[in-house]
């Protein structure tokens, strides 16, 4: 090092795209790294989905029938109705528990380092947020691996098709779940959060049960599982399996990904206020 | 400029033509009713060792979230060489480097994969990040922690690979809040030392915020907060005559008690 290094009179004025790639890729290795070091998270991230496929869907499967509804062409068993509902959790709890991170992140400080970086901030947290969902997509398809093997398996060509449609759903997931660490004011808060954002979701939407059976039990349901984006979510990851297109699902997702990912971005500019008064907690003076 | 008649005061041995590396005008803060800052302006010369001094809770905090802009300065002007915190927040911040009071290192992740995140975050590609990361490791002898977890470091080593971890990027203004806290006195030594080295050998500009009085040098330029405003600015010298103090504890007692003694230049 000289000392025309640290020279202040030397222009340096914005970055190449190979920085913003560089940038993507360290926020990228930095959350597998945090992931795969810990074990446990990896291993209860699986058997949680893994429960509701061994044990749920088992007994489950003698009190519903599923009736012939697209994109199924056959009567299909009940364990193979819910696991793209169950990739859809996956998501759900990885988007939440990304979130989460970020949450603990800004109580620990780790989130500053993130946040002072030169890079525009939409493009740090759109970085955090792909890193989220990458790691998500690996938790899903070690599920499908097990499942495949529990004799729940769909075509070859649909564990393909489905990518995009996990990464679509995990995008619009993660991006609520940012949104949501920007206005929870600290972690003990997070808790009723999961309990009122992941539970309502997950139950009032497709994933564990056709919307016309739900329809019969209660209209007031039915309307509710409409408005829930995870049930367009769930819907896209189930016709992608047979190499279909749920156009209308897919349009809810993609509106809904922008939506919550562009609240996220206001949410952590500090010109927004938001950071301010949730920071005003943590301050000390 | 107001601020630039007084930082001529400080007569910088470095002076230069060019912007301050950090300054300030009429800087304001608060949180609902309670004001955290209170028009506060100075300025720090390139290459010089500026001590922010201030008890807890005096808006050091603050003022270091709201030059790293964590905070969006609302009220007042903020520069780092030049370069507007608030309009163009890029081109400040890749001149800053910032260690945080609280612990900011991933705990669970290497020495190693702590520093290349951070890189990665200045778009430092893998190669260039690994000589840097190998010359200032060496430069305090912690090349063998590298591939060590971050969990098993002592207070002190954890702030010296911050410290490294805000060089990497070739800053050219170093903010430190209250680094030295809770280290032993042997670790504060040497980082003060260190850090001292870095003004003096490569003209990097250091804002040092510290309770600790016994920190400071005659020589350094002083800027004392209490209560969100800025009672005294100015070469520590200069200071200990103006309140006729001898010394830096009994000038800093009377600053921020009854006695309200602003430098010189500021009308």
């Amino acid at each position: 090092m000289t000392a025309i290094d640290f020279a202040a009179g030397e222009e340096r004025k914005g970055f190449k795209l190979l920085q913003y790639l560089i940038c993507l890729k360290g926020i990228l290795a930095r959350e597998g790294l945090r992931y795969f070091s810990q074990k446990e998270r990896f291993v209860s991230s699986l058997v949680r989905p893994l429960l509701w496929l061994f044990i749920f869907a088992a007994g489950f499967r003698q009190v519903l029938g599923v009736s012939i509804i697209p994109p199924y062409q056959t009567y299909v068993l009940y364990e193979v109705y819910i696991t793209p509902g169950l990739c859809g959790m996956i998501l759900l709890f990885s988007g939440m528990q990304s979130s989460l991170s970020m949450v603990y992140d800004r109580e620990m400080g780790n989130m500053r380092i993130l946040l002072v970086s030169p890079f525009p901030r939409w493009f740090l947290l759109a970085s955090k947020l792909l890193a989220g969902v990458a790691v998500s997509l690996v938790q899903v398809y070690a599920f499908l691996l097990i499942a495949w093997f529990w004799d729940v398996k769909a075509p070859i060509a649909g564990y393909l098709l489905i990518l995009p449609a996990l990464f679509l759903s995990g995008l619009m997931l993660g991006a609520l779940g940012m949104l949501l660490s920007s206005l929870v004011k600290q972690l003990e808060n997070f808790a009723g959060i999961m309990n009122f954002v992941i539970f309502p979701m997950y139950f009032a939407s497709s994933a564990l049960y056709p919307l016309w059976r739900i329809q019969e039990a209660s209209p007031l349901l039915y309307k509710i599982c409409l408005l829930n984006p995870f049930t367009y979510a769930v819907e896209l990851i189930r016709f992608a399996f047979y190499g279909q297109i749920e156009w209308f699902s897919l349009a809810i997702v993609v509106t809904v990904t922008l939506t919550f990912l562009g609240g996220a971005v206001l949410a952590y500019n500090p010109a927004r206020g938001l950071t301010i008064r949730k920071q005003e907690m943590g301050a000390s003076n | 400029m107001k601020s630039e008649a007084r930082s001529s005061e400080i007569h910088s041995d470095r002076g230069r033509a060019g912007p301050a590396a950090l300054e300030l005008a009429s800087v304001s803060y608060s949180y609902g009713e309670r004001k955290a800052l209170d028009e506060v302006s100075f300025s720090i010369e390139p290459g010089r060792f500026a001590v922010l001094l201030g008890l807890n809770g005096a808006g050091k905090t603050t003022l270091f979230s709201l030059i790293s802009h964590l905070y969006a300065t609302r009220h007042g002007d903020i520069r780092v060489f030049g370069h507007p915190i608030n309009r163009n927040p890029g081109d400040a911040l890749r001149r800053l480097g910032i260690v945080f009071q609280a612990r900011t290192l991933d705990l669970d992740l290497t020495v190693k994969q702590n520093l290349f995140y951070h890189a990665s975050l200045h778009g430092i590609g893998t190669r260039s990040a690994r000589q840097r990361i190998d010359e200032l490791l060496q430069s305090i002898d912690m090349s063998d922690r590298l591939d060590d977890k971050v969990r098993g470091l002592s207070g002190g080593q954890i702030r010296r690979v911050e410290i490294i971890r805000a060089l990497l990027h070739r800053p050219s203004l170093l903010l430190l809040d209250e680094a030295t806290v809770g280290l032993d006195i042997k670790s504060r030594a040497t980082i003060l030392r260190d850090i001292r080295r870095l003004v003096d050998e490569k003209g990097i500009s250091v804002l040092w915020a510290t309770h600790l009085i016994d920190e400071v040098n005659h020589a350094d330029q002083i800027v004392v907060l209490d209560k969100g405003r800025l009672v005294a600015d100015g070469r520590a010298s200069d200071i200990l005559v103006r309140t006729s103090s001898d010394t830096i504890n009994q000038a800093f007692s009377k600053l921020t008690g009854i006695v309200d003694i602003r430098s010189g230049g500021k009308s």
